[in-house]
């Protein structure tokens, strides 16, 4: 490290890393004549909610540079799947975003069936996509409470916690599991809906709009909250599109996309009347705005989708030991993180050949070095908040 | 499925909107277009040679509007070396063989995927377009000795931690990128996990349940013959 | 106060030392209790719908014991490259200043326990006193998170400062004393308490105190989600304890101040302030306005977002304190014409 300039690189990684510390430390020192600081955040703390690791470079209160750290929670499901069995993946896969579970199940269990050539009855897919509706209302409902809390609000969280409480009680009475259904089978689901089952969930539905209209009161129309968020961590559309950014992140960014209706499936978002909520701004507040509205969209779409539930069987026909045809496919829907893929190579055996999980936290995560540079330190709790990861979502 | 819906499918048989966009593709990188891929109807898989993989993308974001990145990722094609080894005991009664029945023809028959390929690594990135609703499958084949590609992130920012991730979990190497340290591995973690040779010691030291659940379903087991779990039984009971 | 008031025979000097000590704990340690059980533990857990503290005694009352005992039991922690001096002293700086505090506080018309004549003067000079703990707080943890706390604390307290000042001015013009019971007195003559002419002076000294106290919106210095407990970080045991008593205590003694100045202290309207009646429901009296006034801090904390460090700066500079300075022109105006 001598003599860094003789035989600058300048595709050799440590060589810029190391020149860039050294001007940023310098720059500080002539003007202020004070040293800059390296702040270690996590992975045990507040505002990573999981084992996210962030080193940030401080100058005073202002960040000179931010560098996620992950991996602490990395499981390598990619790994795993090639040594189960297709109906074994889904009780991995669970567990990637483990707030909206139900959601992870869908795309692989599509892209399996895709392969087989199989479709599940429309009862079964009606019921998919209830649930799956539901998983992102629980899981989005936790993001409207635990954002306010990084601002320090912290009365919100409660509110999302009770009548989420509403939302998971009807996931378990159908699956039996509150946070990991396992309840996608390939050609169909497991059980049909229990007895006073749609009575039960349109009620449900209506306290998750109230919930969401207090919200609105608390949170999105507290001057405070709008200072805050406003104009902080703004990410213009072509930014976020060359991140691969996805969900909410890039519907606030201005961009109009969404998966549930710009992509075929099978599941029957096509048969619904509904909206995609956008924002131009791409600032932290309108991240939060768009997720708002989204939540309350999804209620009415869950209660279309039993309005309009058809009768049949739940189940199509599978062989009892599901062997998949080789071949591969790629199937993403859009999950409450963003779009998730999985991307299934079969060789005709009990097991996958490979999957590749393509997870939106992940993508979202990677922008954050790029997006935390130059804020201030309170601002990393409202951006990282903003852009809301789930840890299990990014490290797989 | 209906006659309608069949008669839908007959019509999708031909995809004049992938076929168009495979097409481009072949114009624009000349010999670097090796084969393509199209299910109709619903995906389009192309693939080109490792030089043309940035042109590649370039030309996909700049002329057909592939403005989003969704992954980048790699293949490893080598059948799994501990063949049956790493199935549970279950399994070998409903596939038949046993722990030491390797089935040596498979190491040899390497197969490829949808697009073919010539080695044994493969590189493929998604790119989809944000208003065309649109997505692309592009695979490269990577060279078994000291496997190499240029890196994206001059055209797509966001390539970064893919390509870590890649670099460290296959150990391909990716050419150009200006930080190339391990994303998820502990800092100094030898080998490629992702790599079929790299041994799943938890499946190796202890054999999975297998597919067939392990207690016997209600119903099962009194004499409704196609249980597997009853066969399993008994080829316990027999050995 | 004097202990022959009450006894009616004079003891010795060190009884009455004693004893004054003991009636300033019970003065203080009471009424932070009472905010902590009434506010933290049950409004909180209301506006929050949820019960709060139900197990210890009946409907959790004995909570507040419970909690003391868990303090007690817990390892003191220095950390290993803390300054060990500067690290276990600091919580008692912070705790000195509210307990001085509490010595100028009038609760009656000879209930109190010094009679200084520039009291309301006294009481914000040694309420700066805390920035001087927190300061030592955050610097002794030897903690990124603490120093940083403890930075934005001192520059959040030395802001706050002056809008607290300022807002207290315009009561000390209305009632042309420095001394409490003399403003207590002013607002009996006056005929109406000094919120109602002095009502923007009112909002801006909450809304200072809020500050001075480091309570959400303003708790920047502690904010969990940034610096996990900003100064309080490396604190456990007894020392953290300390703090947490200290900062309620505070908060108790700020809204007395408060009740005093702006509410009429231990009066009651259209009885005689300086009855001999008053020495003994006067501290009641005083102790329901201050849980009026300590509500609203409380109601503020549980219901807003926090501030960002430089948005709270340019409230308190570019805002509060232009304001302060509009509310004392206009009341020395209105004290000049009329």
């Amino acid at each position: 490290m001598t003599d860094m300039t003789a035989d600058l690189d300048i595709n050799n990684s440590e060589q810029l890393r190391y020149i860039a510390a050294q001007a940023a430390d310098a720059r500080v020192n002539v003007e202020l004549e004070t040293e800059g600081m390296t702040l270690n955040i996590g992975p045990q703390h507040p505002a990573t909610h999981g084992t996210l690791r962030i080193v940030a470079r401080l100058d005073g209160e202002q960040v000179i540079s931010a560098e996620p750290i992950m991996g602490y929670m990395h499981r390598g499901y990619e790994k795993l799947t090639e040594v189960r069995t297709y109906p074994q993946v889904t009780t991995l896969i669970n567990r990637i975003d483990w707030v909206g579970s139900f959601a992870n199940e869908v795309p692989f269990i599509l892209a399996a069936e895709e392969l087989m050539e199989v479709e599940a009855p429309p009862r079964a897919q009606y019921i998919r996509t209830a649930l799956f509706e539901m998983g992102r209302i629980a899981n989005i409902m936790l993001f409207l409470g635990d954002m306010a809390v990084q601002l320090g609000g912290v009365t919100a969280i409660f509110y999302a916690f009770r009548d989420r409480e509403f939302v998971l009680n009807q996931i378990e009475s159908v699956t039996g599991g509150r946070f990991h259904p396992n309840f996608n089978r390939i050609g169909g689901v497991k059980d049909d809906l229990p007895a006073g089952w749609i009575k039960e969930t349109k009620s449900s539905m209506q306290k998750v709009r109230d919930f969401c209209d207090e919200m609105e009161d608390l949170v999105v129309g507290n001057e405070i909250f709008q200072s805050r968020c406003r104009g902080v961590g703004v990410i213009p559309a072509d930014v976020a599109t060359s991140y691969g950014l996805s969900g909410a992140n890039l519907r606030a960014s201005g961009v109009d996309w969404d998966l549930r209706r710009d992509a075929e499936s099978p599941l029957a978002w096509k048969d619904l009347d509904w909206k995609v909520w956008t924002h131009p701004d791409g600032d932290s507040f309108s991240r939060y705005w768009v997720r708002l509205q989204e939540t309350r969209e999804a209620t009415y779409m869950v209660e279309q989708l039993l309005d309009g539930l058809p009768t049949g069987p739940i189940m199509a026909k599978v062989p009892r030991i599901i062997k998949v045809p080789a071949g591969e496919s790629y199937v993403q829907t859009e999950n409450p993180l963003g779009a998730m893929g999985y991307y299934v190579i079969s060789k005709g055996e009990l097991t996958p050949f490979r999957v590749k999980i393509r997870t939106a936290s992940f993508s979202n995560m990677s922008i954050s070095p790029w997006l935390l540079e130059g804020v201030y330190v309170p601002d990393i709790a409202t951006i990282l908040a903003s852009l809301y990861f789930i840890l299990g979502d990014i490290d797989r | 499925m209906t006659a309608t819906e069949d008669a839908v499918q007959e019509e999708a048989a031909t995809d004049p909107v992938r076929e168009a966009i495979a097409q481009s593709f072949a114009d624009e990188l000349g010999d670097g277009f090796i084969a393509q891929h199209i299910n109709p109807g619903s995906d389009l898989w192309i693939r080109i040679a490792a030089s043309s993989w940035v042109d590649a993308a370039r030309f996909a974001r700049d002329k057909l509007g592939m403005n989003w990145i969704d992954f980048i990722s790699a293949i490893d094609w080598m059948p799994n070396p501990y063949g049956r080894e790493m199935e549970a005991e279950q399994d070998w009664v409903v596939h038949g063989g046993g722990p030491n029945d390797k089935d040596e023809s498979d190491a040899e028959k390497m197969t490829t995927g949808v697009t073919g390929g010539d080695t044994r690594f493969q590189m493929f990135m998604r790119l989809y377009s944000t208003e065309e609703h649109i997505g692309v499958t592009i695979k490269a084949d990577v060279p078994d000795e000291a496997p190499a590609i240029e890196t994206l992130i001059p055209v797509f920012v966001g390539a970064s931690w893919h390509e870590r991730e890649v670099w460290e979990m296959f150990g391909i190497d990716i050419i150009g990128h200006p930080d190339k340290r391990v994303l998820y591995l502990p800092t100094g973690f030898e080998g490629n996990p992702m790599r079929k040779d790299f041994p799943l010691v938890a499946r190796r030291v202890k054999p999975w349940p297998g597919i067939v659940d392990v207690e016997a379903m209600p119903g099962d087991g009194d004499g409704d013959g196609d249980s597997a779990a009853d066969a399993a039984t008994d080829a316990e009971d027999a050995s | 106060m004097t202990l022959a008031h009450f006894l009616a025979v004079n003891p010795p000097y060190w009884v009455e030392t004693l004893t004054k000590i003991g009636i300033g704990l019970v003065a203080v340690l009471l009424p932070t209790g009472a905010l902590v059980y009434l506010f933290l533990f049950k409004m909180m857990s209301f506006m929050q719908s949820r019960l709060g503290p139900m197990e210890a005694g009946p409907y959790g009352q004995l909570q507040l014991l419970a909690e003391f005992g868990k303090f007690l039991q817990k390892e003191d922690i220095f950390p290993s490259k803390a300054d060990r001096f500067v690290f276990a002293a600091a919580p008692f700086v912070v705790l000195v200043s509210t307990f001085m505090l509490v010595l100028v506080l009038p609760a009656g018309p000879d209930t109190h326990f010094i009679d200084l004549n520039t009291g309301i003067y006294f009481a914000m000079a040694v309420s700066s006193i805390s920035v001087i703990g927190i300061l030592m707080a955050g610097w002794g943890s030897a903690s990124k998170y603490s120093l940083l706390g403890g930075i934005r604390a001192a520059g959040q307290l030395i802001a706050y400062e002056l809008p607290l000042v300022l807002s207290v001015v315009g009561v000390v013009i209305m009632a042309g004393t420095l001394n409490m019971k003399g403003i207590v007195a002013a607002q009996a003559d006056f005929g109406v308490w000094f919120i109602i002419p002095q009502f923007l002076g009112f909002l801006i000294f909450l809304v200072a105190i809020q500050a001075e106290l480091t309570q959400p919106p303003f708790d920047m210095p502690v904010a969990e989600s940034e610096l996990v407990t900003g100064y309080l970080t490396e604190y456990s045991g007894i020392r953290f304890l300390l703090f947490f008593i200290g900062e309620f205590a505070t908060a108790a003694v700020f809204s007395a101040i408060g009740a005093t100045l702006f509410l009429g202290g231990w009066t009651i309207p259209f009885v005689d302030a300086n009855a001999e009646i008053m020495d003994y429901i006067g501290p009641l009296v005083l102790a329901g306005k201050m849980i009026l006034i300590a509500f609203l801090i409380f109601w503020f904390r549980i219901t807003y977002p926090r501030f960002r460090e430089d948005q709270l700066q340019r409230l308190a500079w570019k805002f509060l304190i232009p304001l302060s300075l509009f509310n004392i022109v206009v009341t020395a105006i209105f004290k000049v014409v009329f």
